[in-house]
């Protein structure tokens, strides 16, 4: 699960990871007065899921014209400087509910509802520090590099030297050894080097207390007043340990994720959607994958993942069945489904019934595979719907393409 | 032979009380396993449908002789009952449950990789060595015994490619689902080696997956160690970057664990990567032609 900018700071910030003093604003009016309260120069930073907010430009929610800085300075980024808090609540005004684009957002971009207002810092060296689980290594991994405040990823293909890596212990725990490596690595001046070690710490543990995938200061930054504040934060949380973390499973925000999607999640489907306008549903990760690659092989383009569970019940189906149906720009589906345990005529009779509950107004065709497959296509083929029955995945990727096209 | 599971093989559940687990167990015995005991603690001395049942996994291990343990335990004390399986010594845990936290795994694997326990999954549909032994959910009568090793970190997608192997006449020897979460305790290297020594095995079907580099590191095994021919089959090109695809492994993070790379590293290594899955019965037949 993603969480925001400030959601993140204020997670790290509970375990000891020292952030700029800020506050987050959902009003021009709210702005001003963090602003106000902090004192000084302050940085406003667009609240969205994605990176690359500070290069990424703002464009009006409805008309998407570029909007420019107040005064028509150049057009507006997701990060920017107020130097009194009427110039942060004229920002501010600009800046929310309006569509960011950035390189991560796609075109469409996302709609601002909040923005960070921070103090403003003297930058004297930017790092980079991150905790990730490394798969291969089957535990966590501390990532740092002393070139913090850029693409990590193009720095660790370009020169991987500079990206010190090193790996936590899942018995032990942290270890100050571990913070000193990476301080001396960086070249933390050797006053800091204590604070550095108490910092990675914090991290260590926030990681680990909060079921983390990821935790990422990028920038870390050493301030001309010799602190160390996580000027940038990204924090990740395991889906599957989100049981455990009832106050941290509040920290979704279901406004950053396609609706459809929010949807499907509260049936327990796995929905991701796409671009295309072949709808597909299918029990099994791996098929449904498989799937769309097979439609895209043959000429499509799918319109979503949708993978109702290796189960495939009458409820799943129904459920994936109205949600890929929502999706206007669907115009054939493509269902594939291998019934093993689940027979396919229990599956069958759930799609008759699922497909006479939804209504369905675009070509459907069916794929069985597996125990009592003739069955099941008989229940299909008897059903007075208007399924076209598929003989395997091939056919059905080539009928489903076709069914597209001819309604396209 | 096989791998992994044999008619020797002697099965304890975990989990055998709940549904999940009681359904599959039957499943497995009326497969013709050794479904020998079951653990659920609080509930030893009661027996379901015949199978004993058991406070701890020592105690199963001690009274049966069981060797291999099978895990259906909820999430939250998934990595529980896979430690307890350990420390009962069974030579093999195949762990069902899917959604176990990852760094619950990484205190597990810690665990494990000092230990002679072996894990397979988790979030797996198991392992069967077809005619001889089915420690899993996977419908054992789309199986038939046979020269071809499967190894997948799919679920559904592994039966299909078992199913067309079966329709073209081809056996298996065993099918491995080493699962699709972040973490596993058996990787495709592991179980690649295992089919290079299994004198039954003759050719290998090998299903990839987006996220990680379990098979960019199976290329280089293959092209180290194996005189065996592998066909693949990789899910995910049209999978979008940033996304979890269903299973908790399966996403392109930093443009790393694109289908495309996997492919590259495979074919680099002589392995015969299919570009659909409806392609792979077919490749594996020619292939077997090919040794004839």
């Amino acid at each position: 699960m993603k969480i925001h900018e400030y959601q993140a700071k204020a997670l790290l910030a509970r375990f000891g990871v020292p952030v700029p003093r800020g506050e987050v604003a959902e009003t021009a009016a709210q702005a001003e007065a963090c602003a106000r309260r902090l004192e000084g120069p302050v940085v406003l930073k667009a609240q969205v899921h994605a990176g690359g907010r500070g290069k990424g430009t703002f464009h009006h929610a409805e008309t998407g014209e570029p909007l420019m800085r107040p005064g028509g300075d150049g057009p507006l980024p997701g990060v920017v400087l107020a130097d009194t808090p009427e110039a942060a609540a004229a920002l501010a005004h600009r800046m929310l509910g309006q569509r960011l684009v950035t390189v991560q957002t796609g075109p469409q971009g996302r709609i601002v509802r909040r923005v960070l207002v921070e103090e403003r810092t003297g930058i004297a060296h930017e790092y980079y520090l991150a905790l990730l689980v490394d798969r291969s290594l089957g535990r966590p991994v501390f990532i740092a590099s002393a070139e913090g405040g850029v693409d990590i990823e193009r720095v660790a293909a370009e020169r991987p030297q500079a990206v010190v890596r090193i790996p936590a212990h899942p018995g032990i725990g942290f270890s100050p050894w571990m913070g000193r490596r990476l301080a001396f690595a960086l070249g933390v001046p050797p006053q800091q080097v204590r604070t550095f070690v108490a910092l990675a710490a914090s991290v260590d543990r926030a990681f680990h207390e909060t079921d983390a995938s990821l935790v990422e200061i990028n920038p870390l930054v050493r301030t001309t007043d010799g602190r160390l504040l996580a000027l940038d934060a990204k924090v990740n949380l395991d889906d599957n340990g989100l049981f455990r973390h009832a106050d941290l499973a509040q920290l979704r925000d279901t406004a950053e994720e396609d609706p459809l999607e929010v949807e499907a999640s509260k049936h327990g489907l796995n929905y991701v959607r796409l671009e295309g306008d072949i709808g597909c549903m299918v029990n099994g990760a791996g098929l449904a994958m498989a799937t769309m690659d097979i439609i895209k092989h043959h000429g499509g383009q799918p319109a979503n993942f949708l993978d109702v569970g290796g189960g495939a019940t009458t409820e799943m189906v129904t459920a994936g069945f109205r949600i890929l149906l929502a999706d206007p720009r669907v115009k054939a589906v493509l269902i594939n489904i291998f019934g093993g345990i689940m027979r396919c005529d229990v599956v069958a009779r759930g799609v008759v019934a699922a497909a006479r509950a939804v209504g369905v107004d675009v070509p459907v065709i069916v794929r069985l595979e597996g125990t009592n497959v003739e069955e099941g296509r008989s229940i299909l083929e008897a059903s007075g719907l208007t399924f076209q029955v598929a003989r395997d995945m091939t056919d059905a990727a080539e009928k489903v393409v076709a069914a597209a096209r001819e309604a396209g | 032979m096989a791998v992994l599971v044999d008619e020797n093989t002697r099965v304890v559940v975990q989990g055998l009380t709940g549904k999940e687990g009681s359904f599959h167990a039957r499943q497995c015995a009326s497969y013709g396993t050794k479904v020998v005991a079951g653990v659920t603690p609080g509930k030893g001395g009661q027996t379901v449908e015949g199978v004993p049942v058991f406070d701890t996994v020592a105690q199963a291990v001690a009274e049966t002789g069981a060797d291999v343990s099978l895990v259906f335990v909820p999430p939250a004390f998934a990595a529980d009952a896979i430690l307890e399986a350990a420390a009962a010594e069974v030579r093999l845990v195949v762990a069902i449950t899917e959604g176990i936290p990852v760094l619950d795994m990484v205190r597990v694997w810690s665990v494990l990789r000092q230990s002679r326990t072996r894990l397979v999954g988790p979030n797996c549909p198991g392992v069967i060595s077809p005619g001889k032994c089915k420690v899993g959910i996977m419908p054992g009568h789309i199986h038939k015994p046979g020269p071809v090793g499967v190894v997948s970190r799919s679920g559904t997608l592994t039966y299909e490619a078992v199913d067309q192997l079966t329709r073209l006449g081809i056996g298996q020897s065993t099918c491995v689902g080493i699962g699709g979460d972040p973490i596993i305790g058996t990787s495709f290297t592991d179980v690649l080696a295992m089919f290079q020594e299994d004198p039954e095995t003759r050719a290998v079907v090998l299903i990839g997956e987006i996220g990680g580099s379990a098979e960019e590191e199976a290329a280089a095994f293959v092209r180290e160690h194996m005189t065996k021919p592998v066909v693949a089959f990789v899910a995910g090109r049209t999978a979008p970057p940033g996304r979890r695809m269903g299973h908790a492994g399966a996403i392109v993070a930093g443009g790393q664990g694109t289908a495309e790379e996997k492919i590259r590293a495979l074919r680099e290594a002589g392995i015969r990567v299919v570009e659909t899955p409806a392609a792979i019965g077919e490749a594996v037949r020619d292939v077997l032609r090919g040794q004839a």
